[in-house]
């Protein structure tokens, strides 16, 4: 049943980042507006037809 | 923007459907990777590259990284049909794929993902939206799902063993099986649902807030939550309960996106009414409700006595394929290629006409299913007032129910009439308009709400650093638990812990791969379970000790046919060899698939030295120097069942692969017998 420790040793390592992902992306001001992102996502720019700006890549 | 990638999905729809019975064993882990792999994994592809590239607000970092992305997953797609339907498997569940390609999934998917970070890392919207952290979370725990899960020492080029050993094996494997679910079927699809749910409703989500706590908790819980597939077995108890207990608090997160899907249309059901996308949302997102809500359940022991090994499970898992997988894609092919192509859909009618199609397929295929389920799993247990076995024989319990096989069969060919009908109407959207390759991005760079940036050069990659920092961690610190951990326990689990347990013979081994590559375990469990029934009906149950030879392990999750972790002298060789030639000579009613090649397929002999070598490698305890003979202690084995044969009657070559199943048939469970005859 050994291999029950390089799960949880896998699982705390994923775990732990998601954590500490969680608390960075707090701290950097990911979540400090609660509302905008939900209505923001609704509108999309418009595609305009004069202007070819070249996609950066 | 980039969006060239997509058109080609349509082609993976009619993978979607039910299997036929026919050399089942080869086709249903087929069905299973199509479903999972080609089309939910396209669905995921497909969904990504579109709102990513508009969430982000910028254009996918680099084409070729797309285009090989693309091409090498379908690459691997045809491999994978090619390999499987030729009996090319490891032989577990979901993972079936040898390492050739599982070493070439890595690079596409490692391909995949510098294209997705590439993209958020020069985004122009510093917010990062929800639907995006469930496409991280998604990368990173499937890249590491897949590469723990798919350790194995290779044999040759198509056929490798698993470094992990009966139960170890079994706890990686659902685990990895588990989190599959959760981090390629479920968290890839929240996402999405995040996206294309409020864009179709034309509606934010209900609450953004509660977006991004069941985002967080439903990735701390998932990862735990594999041993549920393994109530009642031989892992130990406190592995189980500590399933049981994740699964159960799952329910929370689950039901979180679930209610945050459905609330979001809270004053716009009238659009459900006239919009078939939304409908085929409502179904999806319901669908996943139901499964969410029945997973916990299932995870409960008492219930999950019922449900493991029957088609209870089948129909959950449907639910969830055909209903919240399947319809969520449906819907968002419907409000996508539309878009693409600068046009109205071609027909709103048949839309409607597929929706009910597969809404009706859905409960034509999940109702029957799980009658089946609970039926044989009450057969299966009763016992006359004198304490014996009611339906002692197996086969009993699936003839009756076998008109549910039937209604599901239905069920399945309804779904896929629709989805043709879907795929039919797609291609006549596309044909009546123009594809729009690349959308010109309005807003091309954006400025930096830094105001220094030009000079600090370093302030933006720490201002980018989560994600970097994420990844490198994990990296770093998975390598480093996988050098430390990996030889530590290959020495630990080879010390047998029963010691009359003993390695495979030459020939048993043959017969053992013999039985993965024909996928055995698909309608067979290896796998007793301490119940009064199942000790009364297949043996003794079974122990933890008894597996530390089996790489990979078989204990199956579905019993079509009855156990047979201890088949080893319950029968004569001549039964096997006539039950494998046609099972219906030997099983009156038996709906096993005709194993007749078997009799006629000479055992190829070339790959047993080097499978030996491999096994030692593993740990198993051959002697020294075995490799070099174990083809003479073969073929000596092989004599003796030609002989046993003979004396019924059977005049065949020993060099058949028969004799190698025959041999391994009659070994399974034999290790234990004295010590049960002393019980009895």
């Amino acid at each position: 049943m050994s291999v029950l420790f390089v799960l949880i040793g896998f699982s705390l390592v994923l775990a732990v980042g998601f954590l500490a992902a969680f608390i960075i992306s707090v701290k950097s001001g990911q979540y400090d507006d609660e509302y905008t992102p939900s209505v923001r996502i609704l509108f999309d720019d418009k595609p305009t037809k004069s202007s070819s700006p070249k996609a950066k890549s | 923007m980039l969006v060239g990638v997509i058109v080609a999905f349509q082609f993976f729809i009619p993978e979607l459907n039910f299997i036929e019975q026919a050399t089942f064993g080869r086709l249903r882990p087929l069905h299973t990777n199509a479903v999972i792999f080609a089309f939910v994994g396209n669905g995921i592809f497909m969904g990504v590259y579109y709102s990513l590239q508009r969430l982000t607000k910028a254009r996918m970092w680099n084409d070729t990284l797309s285009a090989i992305h693309f091409w090498g997953w379908q690459l691997i797609i045809v491999a994978a049909a090619v390999t499987l339907v030729f009996g090319i498997t490891t032989g577990k569940e979901y993972a079936e794929l040898e390492w050739p390609i599982d070493i070439a999934i890595t690079l596409v998917w490692v391909v995949f993902g510098i294209n997705i970070f590439g993209t958020i890392l020069t985004r122009r919207e510093r917010h990062l939206y929800v639907a995006i952290w469930f496409y991280i979370a998604t990368w990173i725990t499937v890249a590491m799902l897949h590469i723990v899960n798919s350790m194995a020492i290779p044999v040759n080029l198509f056929k490798s063993y698993s470094l992990y050993a009966g139960v170890q094996d079994a706890l990686v494997q659902w685990w990895y099986g588990h989190n599959a679910v959760a981090f390629f079927l479920t968290t890839p699809y929240l996402g999405l649902m995040y996206y294309f749910l409020p864009k179709a409703a034309n509606r934010p989500i209900y609450s953004y807030r509660l977006s991004i706590i069941h985002f967080w908790a439903l990735i701390f819980l998932y990862i735990w939550a594999g041993p549920h597939h393994l109530l009642y077995t031989a892992l130990p108890d406190w592995a189980q309960s500590l399933g049981t207990v994740f699964s159960i608090m799952l329910i929370a997160p689950s039901w979180g996106g679930m209610i945050n899907g459905l609330l979001t249309l809270r004053g716009a059901w009238d659009k459900v009414r006239d919009d078939v996308v939304l409908k085929f949302y409502v179904v999806a997102v319901t669908a996943y409700g139901m499964a969410t809500f029945e997973g916990p359940l299932l995870s409960i022991k008492s219930v999950n006595a019922i449900s493991h090994y029957t088609d209870w499970t089948i129909a959950h898992v449907h639910v969830g394929a055909l209903g919240w997988n399947g319809f969520l894609t449906f819907g968002i092919l419907f409000w996508l290629i539309p878009r693409l192509f600068q046009t109205e859909l071609y027909s709103r009618k048949l839309a409607n006409i597929h929706f009910w199609l597969g809404t009706l397929g859905i409960l034509f295929y999940v109702v029957p299913m799980y009658w089946a389920g609970f039926a044989q799993w009450s057969m299966l247990r009763q016992f006359t007032p004198e304490g014996i076995l009611k339906y002692p024989n197996f086969i009993e319990t699936v003839n009756a129910i076998m008109p549910m096989y039937y209604l599901r069969a239905f069920g399945g060919t309804l779904y896929l009439v629709g989805a043709c009908v879907g795929v039919w109407n797609l291609i006549k959207t596309t044909q009546q308009g123009k594809f729009l390759a690349n959308e010109d991005a309005e807003a091309p760079a954006l400025t930096k709400n830094y105001e220094t940036h030009s000079s600090e050069h370093w302030h933006r990659w720490i201002e980018r650093r989560p994600i970097q920092l994420l990844v490198l961690a994990f990296i770093a610190v998975g390598i480093g638990g996988v050098i430390e951990f990996v030889p530590t326990f290959l020495i630990q689990s080879n010390i047998p812990t029963i010691a009359s347990v003993t390695p495979y013979t030459p020939l048993e081994l043959q017969g053992r791969d013999i039985y993965v590559r024909e996928g055995c375990y698909v309608c067979h469990s290896q796998m007793i379970r301490p119940f009064r029934a199942e000790v009364a009906r297949y043996g003794d149950y079974s122990k933890a000790g008894e597996f530390v030879y089996d790489h990979p392990f078989q204990w199956g999750s579905k019993r079509t046919g009855p156990d047979i972790a201890r088949e080893g002298g319950k029968y004569p060789d001549s039964w096997h060899y006539n039950h494998m030639d046609d099972p219906r000579t030997m099983s009156p009613g038996s709906i096993m698939p005709p194993y007749s090649f078997m009799l006629e397929n000479d055992l190829n002999t070339g790959t047993t030295e080097a499978k030996i070598r491999a096994m030692q490698i593993l740990g198993v305890p051959y002697p020294k120097g075995y490799d070099k003979i174990a083809n003479a202690d073969l073929e000596k084995q092989s004599k003796q069942i030609q002989a046993s044969l003979k004396k019924d009657g059977i005049e065949t070559s020993e060099k058949k692969e028969i004799i190698a199943m025959i041999a391994y048939l009659q070994r399974l469970g034999t290790d234990l017998k004295p010590d049960a005859a002393v019980t009895k």
